[in-house]
């Protein structure tokens, strides 16, 4: 009896999950109907987003956040990983005992900042820093794509570490036995034995950083504008979702919820990818 | 004893702390091991026999914090003085060290890799490039580890899909690539079925004809069948050394006499 109830309850958790997912997606879906008809494929590459006249109607099109989502990720991405992989190689290979908890304790709690903080932090102290160095006016996709760095390094290390920990100290001894130097014991043991923990962390990473809003609103500058440079201000999907949502109607109610939908499909589309990745690499 | 048998190391007064420990794991320990016989180390679990085996190639260096007391000489090829391989202090020593000290594992340890890479492995870091030069001596390996029938059509496929006694040979082939003079075994068919076990003892016996063997086994069966001399530990002391016939048939110890006979251990 016990039993049955337990596999019944599992069954239901496990068929919940799909049922969500399923469900999101037909509602962006939906909702995102009128815009669809109106603009089409034409969204992606149409750089207006002009309320009508009267509050009616008007013009949109997805093409400027969603190349300063990919922007800002792609900063992001390019300083996170190899720093996170230091991180990760330096506490589970080189650090002294004494030092790798606390290191530890200090990346996880990193992790665990809400993204407010990070947002206020970066508005208000990292923003300047930026300006001083790189010039132009603080906010802009590179603040952002820093910004967005220092939030999935420890995220992206700790699940990194994690993972170079599962490779067998015997298996790495037997490269020493026959004369592996430590790096070459990083690089051709852990590296290659790790390498699922490695690709899934950055993927996560990735899924963090392209669906950030927090602390991207308050560092990108939330200009409707293509970036020049790297120091320009300009928008991201969630972004604009947020800023637009309280008085948006209509048919750009509609937009946001297409580009919403794109948002979606893409983490979607990222993580699919991953997955078949992994599954014919083994 | 044969007196044409040349040492080739030697374990003198060895003492070996574990980082925290409060007793010492060794307490000085005198062994001789001659060259191209297989000394068998028995004793009950905790005696002290793996951390006395993984002293020789200094493979307890990995680990911060082990501190050694005495010597260890290991003979020089070139020289064929008596150095003591407890005076190393720098990577690339040990890095020497352990490739004329090669050690195989309790279970086998086949890199996340392709099954000639495995063998490459080793090769490739001791600087051999040449693509001929590699395949020769890979060959040579695989053949002199017995596994070479099995593997030969598939060199490519990974070798996480061999079973375990055929990844316990490959490891052996890839120790034996790099031409070592002692060969480290720690309780190597512990993990392994009676068959592949038959077949990794004959591998061993026919392995002394080029390297020294040092085996650490909880098999006493074992350690009669295959070697030629038999180190009994007990509480990190070595109680019993001799040639293998007069340690199991006539001990001169009683503590040996007891434990080859299952009165304990």
């Amino acid at each position: 009896m016990g039993g049955r109830l337990f596999k019944d309850f599992s069954l239901f958790s496990a068929t919940l999950s799909l049922f969500l997912l399923i469900g999101i997606f037909a509602v962006l879906f939906s909702y995102a109907q009128a815009s669809l008809h109106e603009f089409g494929f034409n969204f992606l590459y149409m750089e207006q987003w002009e309320i009508g006249e009267d509050d009616e109607g008007g013009v949109f099109g997805g093409y400027i956040p969603i190349i300063g989502t990919l922007l800002t990720t792609l900063i992001a991405m390019v300083i996170a990983t190899p720093l996170a992989m230091g991180i990760a190689i330096f506490l589970t290979e080189i650090a002294p005992a004494a030092i790798i908890k606390p290191f530890s304790i200090a990346i996880e709690l990193l992790a665990a900042i809400p993204s407010i903080i990070y947002g206020m932090w970066g508005l208000f102290y990292f923003a300047p820093i930026v300006q001083t160095l790189f010039g132009g006016n603080g906010v802009g996709l590179l603040t952002a794509g820093i910004v967005l760095a220092i939030m999935i390094i420890p995220f992206m290390a700790a699940i990194t570490r994690d993972s170079m920990n599962t490779a067998p100290d015997v298996l790495k001894e037997s490269a020493y036995a026959i004369g592996a130097t430590k790096f070459e014991v990083i690089k051709d043991i852990v590296m290659p034995y790790s390498k699922g923990g490695i690709i899934g962390s950055v993927i996560l990473a990735l899924g963090r950083a392209l669906g950030e809003t927090m602390a991207v609103a308050f560092l990108i500058g939330s200009v409707m504008a293509i970036p020049q440079k790297i120091t320009d201000p300009t928008t991201s999907i969630p972004v604009l979702l947020a800023n637009n949502f309280a008085e948006a109607q209509d048919l750009e109610m509609s937009s946001m919820y297409y580009l919403a939908l794109i948002l979606f499909v893409v983490s979607f589309a990222l993580i699919s990818m991953a997955k078949v990745y992994f599954m014919r690499k083994r | 004893m044969n007196t044409t048998q040349k040492p080739i190391m030697e374990i003198k007064d060895l003492r070996f702390i574990y980082p925290g420990a409060a007793q010492p794991t060794l307490k000085g320990n005198n062994l001789t091991i001659y060259e191209n016989q297989i000394t068998a180390m028995i004793g009950p679990s905790g005696c002290g026999k793996s951390t006395l085996l993984r002293a020789l190639n200094r493979i307890h260096d990995l680990y911060p914090g082990c501190k050694y007391d005495g010597e260890i000489l290991l003979r020089s090829n070139t020289t064929g003085e008596m150095n003591d391989i407890l005076k190393l202090r720098k990577e690339n020593e040990f890095i020497k060290l352990r490739q004329q000290v090669g050690m195989i594992f309790q279970k086998p340890t086949p890199f996340p890799m392709s099954i000639y890479d495995n063998v490459a492995y080793g090769l490739r870091l001791s600087g051999i490039k040449n693509k001929g030069e590699l395949d020769g001596r890979i060959e040579k390996a695989l053949k002199e580890a017995a596994i070479w029938d099995e593997v030969k059509n598939r060199l490519n496929d990974s070798a996480m899909g061999m079973s375990g006694g055929q990844q316990q040979r490959l490891c052996i082939a890839r120790s034996v690539a790099l031409k070592p003079k002692v060969l480290l075994f720690d309780e190597p068919t512990s993990a392994l079925d009676p068959i592949s076990t038959a077949a990794i003892e004959e591998l061993i016996s026919e392995l002394k004809k080029d390297v020294t063997v040092v085996i650490v086994t909880h098999n006493m069966q074992q350690a009669s069948r295959l070697s030629d001399y038999t180190t009994f530990m007990y509480l990190g002391d070595i109680i019993e050394f001799g040639p293998t016939e007069e340690v199991f048939l006539n001990p001169r110890e009683k503590l040996t006499e007891d434990y080859i006979t299952g009165r304990f251990g």
